[in-house]
């Protein structure tokens, strides 16, 4: 018998089941995974930003105590680069990645040179310490642009002025010079995007264990993609047949896009345990190794080049952009600045005229790739700079600028001229209208021009971000295309036991999202399955479909619709087996309320647990019906998604000093359908605060020479949490058509709104003092210097 | 290269409840002996430089970094670390206000967090959003924004009170 | 990270550990540890010993009695939760509910943060502001440093190797007296970037009789703005007086920049600072 409905769990704010071995410190980070024989690996880094390495001489390291090996990058010469597999599309990339150890030569303070392993860490760092290297330091790059002009030092032989590519889209710079030339109002303004740290709470860790009886490896890794670094490690890098490795990734502690990248530790320790004779080598960096060697984010100089008619509406825009991507290429980095930059600049608006240039650059700093919004959030910080700067050139109002030039719901799927797949779908508008509503914005208008009258130390700003990002990445042929080299789609694989229990194994993996929850409770009311009974598997390579990993805000829309598939199968599945059993026409069944039954009839009904029962059993299938209730799916997204909104920031900015305070911050975002709205606003709010750092705190800042002069968290400021205020959020929820789940996901979006939110705050604050753009961050004193010289 | 063959001392201190005893360097931190002598690894490590707070702990009753105190110096002390909150299977209020308001998502600050958290409830058991946030200024998050943590902190305040409401 | 080898000692006297450091010149005291040991785990610190005072008698607590002692070993948390010294001196409870984290607080102590003596910390200012002094025992016997005399440079103080701190004296204010602390911390370490600790006192003829302004976080040591101070005494406490004050106040500061915030904007924030601290002086008289 089908009983009644079950409670509907898609849209309401579920618990995280994630949560109780979390809160009782029962979870299991890489540094806790404990394994009998553990050795422990450190690393020896350059002290110098570009240096030939001379001569190594680790012989009293060898003969320190718990010391079992001290290799350096001759010993392991013969062992493959790193692979960088996302090359700028259409274009000559100049590739070099890093070795898993220096040979010859480094290219970035940090560059790992030797590493020693022993049986306690405190050894290996005692053991570091006895490693003489010769150096003879090189002269060495900091700044993109600067590196690429005529007699600056250069890193490597096949990369002529540091220049690792050139590349462009949109119409030819000809044609937009020449609208730019006709447009009534023009604007020339070099904006910046600083490079960033992405900062996980948990620093990046590896474990390597070789079974010398099965010529098997495993990998447990801080890993946002399992599959694709065993894909890597075993195919690029070691030249193992990637079935015998195996890579786990444990509970992982935030990732942001910095354990995407496969690192030279990953096969470092799969060798090295092979070397040892089997026993596990782990390595697990501390704070100042992170900052110094594990990827960054951003680091873009721009030119812009901004035409509009005198009542505000954008004729033209040209934006040229030096991409630093550091000493190195890491794994996907070209493919930020071009694909992920470049296609969005745009954000939500026409723009007739349009042209970006990119020039990816080698420098001496640590290798910059995708963090959080990658590519999409430079794009939607530089034209939302622009917006804002077309208002203070004619004076029309942001929130009006932003209006004349949306693109309007009607002109949906919509080409933003410079190469991308078209915007599905939105109503940008609606967003920004409910924001200035909540915000109270024509009241902060009113106060803001009374404190400038009455000359308040305190002084208001009022910052606005309409922000559109394409995510849910990617169909894999378009992906193809843009230079990215494999597919990415994802997989799902749901499973009924015999006991009517549910396991749905998925390539996507969570680092912090709760997915084991958003996937319950898609399953359970698909299904029509207890939360309970549902155990959702993932983060390791056996037992789980490839899949390609969570980033670009992808698991539910890409990894939840393969789900969404697997359960549709199951249940049509499930509907033939009850056809069968019940004796009748299968177009009599229908599925609902965890069971099958014929229309009308749901007292005769047979469950979805009868029926897993019977499928495993396999007594009595209709004729050719393999047992089981099992399916997988592969599912390659037709299109990205395109989540969208408004955020307003409203600041107060301390005319005596440049400080900065955020009083006010609402969010009206459109991400589509939600499963889990505690989780979404979630996102938002560690979104938006990531973004608001951007904007008032985080840079890397090196010394001319190379040395990082932000290498812990004493220098290199995160937001703690007296520095922000409370998020005010609303949504309006646009469907996407792109997934059957209407889902747009929810990841970056924060962190895209927010940066542009924060610093157009800051920035409309001192306006009327003739400011009209500052780098980031926002830093008191550089607000107060550029106070100073405006007045 | 001086001797490396280092001096041991001997150190007791009771975890959770139970009394322990070892012989360790005097240079071992008391977040690897926690860690690695006695198996708790709930509580974590996320940096170098006393910043972050993942390994807040309870030394004597007061919450502290054990990143930046040696096992030596807990000599004869009472700590009590993420593992030891929950009685009897119950959940403490303030971890309980951590799953109930969503403050965590990857996790790895919680253990800090809520241990921080719980010791300003201790010292102030109604705080304001603005006491709250300053109390957490040792303890870094990269997920949440803070802001679910804040009204996990209330939930817990609350809860703790007996159910009056918190002042914000 | 992980500190090198060391010795460790844990004296259960002063004399005991005076003892320790004449016998080992690269001993250190710990204290709280909480500048030490990040250093050590760095290895910028590698001492070949720790004499831990947390044993010794007698160096924790706080008397109120007219004049104000506490303990070397009183740790900043003592101090912020003592209802006798908020009662007393409620700014000494306020700077040091400001100092790091409730953490740092739980560990970190007065004496050891003023023998430590880092430019940007806080309380070297306050104790200096408020006239403060330390008792100092080491092999030549026991004397007495005010903190005028006590902070050199960079990381050095007075004290001979084998000197320990044993107590800190802030004297009882004068009737009619006003204090304050002005900090701007750094948002990732929350050290001073800029800290301003006035004391200001009114005479019976409404003048200012004495004023002590003492800065920190932005020069080698924590530093008398003796500007500042000349610009207050004998001129009644308002709004002209605090500005002449606030202006005079780098004058003769030893003004450093970094990467964060340079020496021409740090002198513009002692200004401020030394404006806004006067002005909460002001108001608490």
């Amino acid at each position: 018998m089908v009983a009644s409905a079950p409670e509907k769990l898609v849209g309401k704010p579920i618990k995280r089941r994630e949560d109780p071995r979390l809160i009782t410190g029962a979870g299991v980070f890489i540094d806790d995974v404990r394994l009998p024989g553990l050795a422990h690996m450190a690393v020896l880094r350059s002290p110098y930003a570009h240096a030939r390495i001379v001569s190594i001489n680790a012989d009293a390291a060898r003969a320190m105590p718990g010391v079992l090996g001290v290799f350096t990058g001759e010993d392991i010469k013969h062992i493959n680069p790193l692979p960088c597999a996302w090359q700028a599309p259409g274009v000559e990339n100049k590739v070099n990645t890093p070795r898993l150890l220096a040979l010859d030569e480094v290219h970035q303070v940090g560059d790992p040179v030797a590493v020693v392993v022993t049986e306690s860490p405190y050894q290996a760092k005692d053991a570091l310490a006895a490693i003489e290297v010769d150096y003879e330091e090189l002269p060495a790059v900091v700044g993109a642009r600067k590196a690429t002009t005529p007699g600056a030092p250069q890193l490597h032989e096949n990369a002529p002025s540091n220049i690792v590519f050139r590349w462009s889209c949109g119409q030819d710079a000809d044609q937009v010079d020449a609208a730019l030339a006709a447009s009534e109002v023009q604007v020339r303004e070099r904006i910046g995007n600083q490079q960033l740290i992405p900062t996980a709470i948990e620093p990046r860790g590896s474990i390597g264990r070789y079974d010398p009886g099965t010529g098997e490896y495993t990998l447990w890794a801080t890993s946002q993609a399992p599959h694709v670094h065993r894909l890597l490690t075993a195919a690029f890098v070691l030249g193992v047949p990637e079935q015998k490795i195996r890579v786990i990734a444990p509970d992982v502690g935030g990732g942001f896009g910095s354990k995407i990248y496969l690192y030279f530790d990953m096969p470092l320790v799969l060798w090295l345990s092979e070397q040892l004779g089997g026993r596990p080598v782990k390595f697990f960096e501390d704070r100042s190794e992170n900052f110094l060697h594990t990827s960054h984010g951003r680091g873009h100089d721009s030119d812009v080049a901004i035409g509009a008619t005198k009542d505000g509406k954008i004729t033209a825009l040209r934006v040229d952009t030096f991409a630093n991507l550091g000493g190195y290429l890491s794994t996907i980095a070209p493919g930020t600045p071009s694909t992920l930059y470049g296609r969005m600049v745009a954000g939500c608006y026409k723009i007739p005229n349009i042209h970006v240039g990119i020039t990816g650059v080698y420098t001496n700093t640590a290798m910059v790739d995708a963090y959080r919004g990658a590519g999409r959030t430079e794009a939607s910080y530089m034209i939302e700079r622009v917006v804002d700067l077309v208002a203070n050139a004619t004076g029309v109002d942001p929130a009006e600028v932003r209006r004349l030039n949306f693109v309007q719901p009607e002109d949906f799927p919509f080409d933003n001229g410079l190469g991308g797949l078209p915007y599905d779908s939105g109503d940008y508008e609606k967003a920004l209208n409910r924001a200035l509503e909540m915000v109270g914005y024509e009241d902060l208008r009113r106060e803001q021009a009374e404190r400038r009258e009455n000359g308040d130390r305190k002084m208001l700003g009022i910052g606005l971000s309409s922000f559109v990002e394409a995510c849910g990445l990617g169909p894999s042929q378009y992906m193809g295309r843009e230079g990215w080299a494999a597919g990415l789609w994802e997989s799902a694989n749901v499973r009924i036991h015999l006991t009517g229990k549910v396991v749905v194994t998925t390539g996507s993996l969570p680092h912090g999202q709760g997915h084991e929850t958003t996937f319950s409770q898609l399953v359970a009311d698909e299904l029509g399955v207890p939360f309970e009974d549902i155990q959702v598997k993932h983060s390791d390579t056996q037992g789980t479909p490839f899949g390609y990993g969570s980033y670009g805000s992808r698991s539910l829309a890409v990894g939840g619709t393969a789900i969404y598939k697997s359960v549709a199968k199951v249940r049509e599945k499930a509907m033939q087996l009850a056809a069968h059993l019940l004796e009748a026409a299968p177009e009599d069944i229908v599925y609902e309320n965890g069971g099958a039954y014929v229309k009308g009839s749901p007292e005769s009904g047979k469950t979805i647990q009868e029926l897993a029962g019977a499928a495993h059993v396999g007594y009595d299938l209709p004729a050719g019906m393999e047992p089981t209730l099992e399916a997988t799916t592969f599912y390659d997204p037709p299109s990205f998604t395109f989540p969208f909104g408004t955020h307003i920031c409203v600041v107060e900015v301390d005319r005596d000093t440049g400080d900065t305070e955020v009083k006010r911050y609402v969010a009206v975002d459109d991400v589509g359908n939600v499963v889990n709205p505690l989780i979404v606003d979630g996102q938002l709010h560690g979104g938006i605060t990531q973004g608001l750092g951007q904007a008032l705190y985080e840079g890397v800042v090196y010394a001319e020479k190379g040395e990082m002069l932000t290498g812990s968290l004493n220098d290199y400021a995160i937001v703690r949490a007296s520095m922000a205020p409370m998020f005010e959020l609303e949504n309006t929820v646009t469907p996407t058509s792109v997934n059957p789940l209407g889902a747009r996901g929810v990841g970056e979006a924060g962190a895209i709104a927010s940066t542009p939110a924060v610093a157009n705050a800051v920035i409309d604050a001192v306006s009327h003092l003739g400011i009209r753009n500052m780098d980031m961050p926002l830093t008191p004193e550089r607000v107060w210097r550029s106070m100073a010289a405006n007045t | 290269m001086a001797e490396a063959v280092a001096t041991r001392i001997p150190v007791k201190m009771t975890v959770n409840g139970t009394e322990y005893a070892a012989e360790v360097e005097p240079r071992l931190l008391l977040v690897h002996f926690l860690r690695d002598n006695l198996g708790l690894t709930g509580t974590h490590i996320g940096c170098d430089t006393s910043q972050c707070g993942a390994c807040v702990v309870y030394l004597n009753g007061e919450s502290i970094k054990s990143c930046t105190v040696l096992a030596v110096q807990a000599d004869g002390g009472e700590v009590m670390t993420i593992e030891g909150l929950a009685k009897d299977g119950e959940y403490d209020p303030v971890q309980q206000g951590f799953w109930e308001m969503h403050g965590l998502q990857c996790g790895y600050c919680t253990p800090g967090m809520i241990m921080s958290t719980h010791s300003l409830l201790k010292r102030n058991p109604n705080p304001s959003e603005t006491e709250i946030r300053h109390a957490l200024e040792g303890n870094l998050c990269r997920c949440t924004g803070y802001q679910n943590i804040v009204k996990a902190v209330q939930y817990a305040a609350e809860q703790m009170s007996g159910g009056s409401a918190p002042t914000s | 990270m992980f500190p090198s080898q060391f010795d460790y000692h844990r004296p259960s006297s002063v004399a005991e550990a005076i003892q320790f450091l004449q016998n080992d010149p690269d001993a250190k005291i710990l204290a709280g540890g909480h500048s030490l040991i990040p250093a050590m785990k760095l290895r910028l610190a590698v001492p070949s010993a720790l004499v831990d005072l947390s044993q010794v008698d007698g160096l924790r607590g706080i008397a109120v009695n007219g004049d104000i002692r506490i303990g070397a070993m009183t740790t900043y948390a003592q101090l912020r939760d003592s209802d006798a010294l908020k009662a007393a001196m409620p700014l000494l409870s306020e700077v040091a509910n400001n100092v790091g984290d409730p953490q740092v607080q739980s560990r970190g102590t007065l004496g050891g943060s003023l023998a430590h003596a880092d430019p940007a910390a806080d309380f070297t200012a306050v104790v200096l502001a408020l006239g403060g002094s330390v008792k100092a025992v080491g092999t030549g016997g026991e004397r007495e440093i005010s903190a005028d005399d006590l902070f050199v440079d960079l990381f050095t103080t007075s004290l001979n190797p084998d000197e320990v701190i044993t107590e800190v004296t802030i004297p009882n204010p004068a009737a009619r007296t006003g204090m304050a602390y002005q900090k701007r911390g750094h948002p990732a370490s929350g050290y001073a970037v800029v800290g301003v600790a006035v004391s200001v006192t009114v005479g019976d003829d409404g003048n200012v009789s004495d004023a002590r302004i003492a800065v920190t976080g932005c020069t080698p040591k924590a530093t008398r703005a003796t500007a500042a101070e000349q610009a207050l005494v004998g001129k009644p406490l308002n709004e002209a007086s605090i500005d002449a004050a606030a202006k005079a106040a780098p004058e003769g500061l030893d003004i450093n920049g970094d990467h964060y915030a340079s020496a021409e904007y740090r002198a513009h924030l002692v200004e401020v600072d030394t404006r806004r601290a006067l002005e909460a002086a002001a108001k608490a008289l």
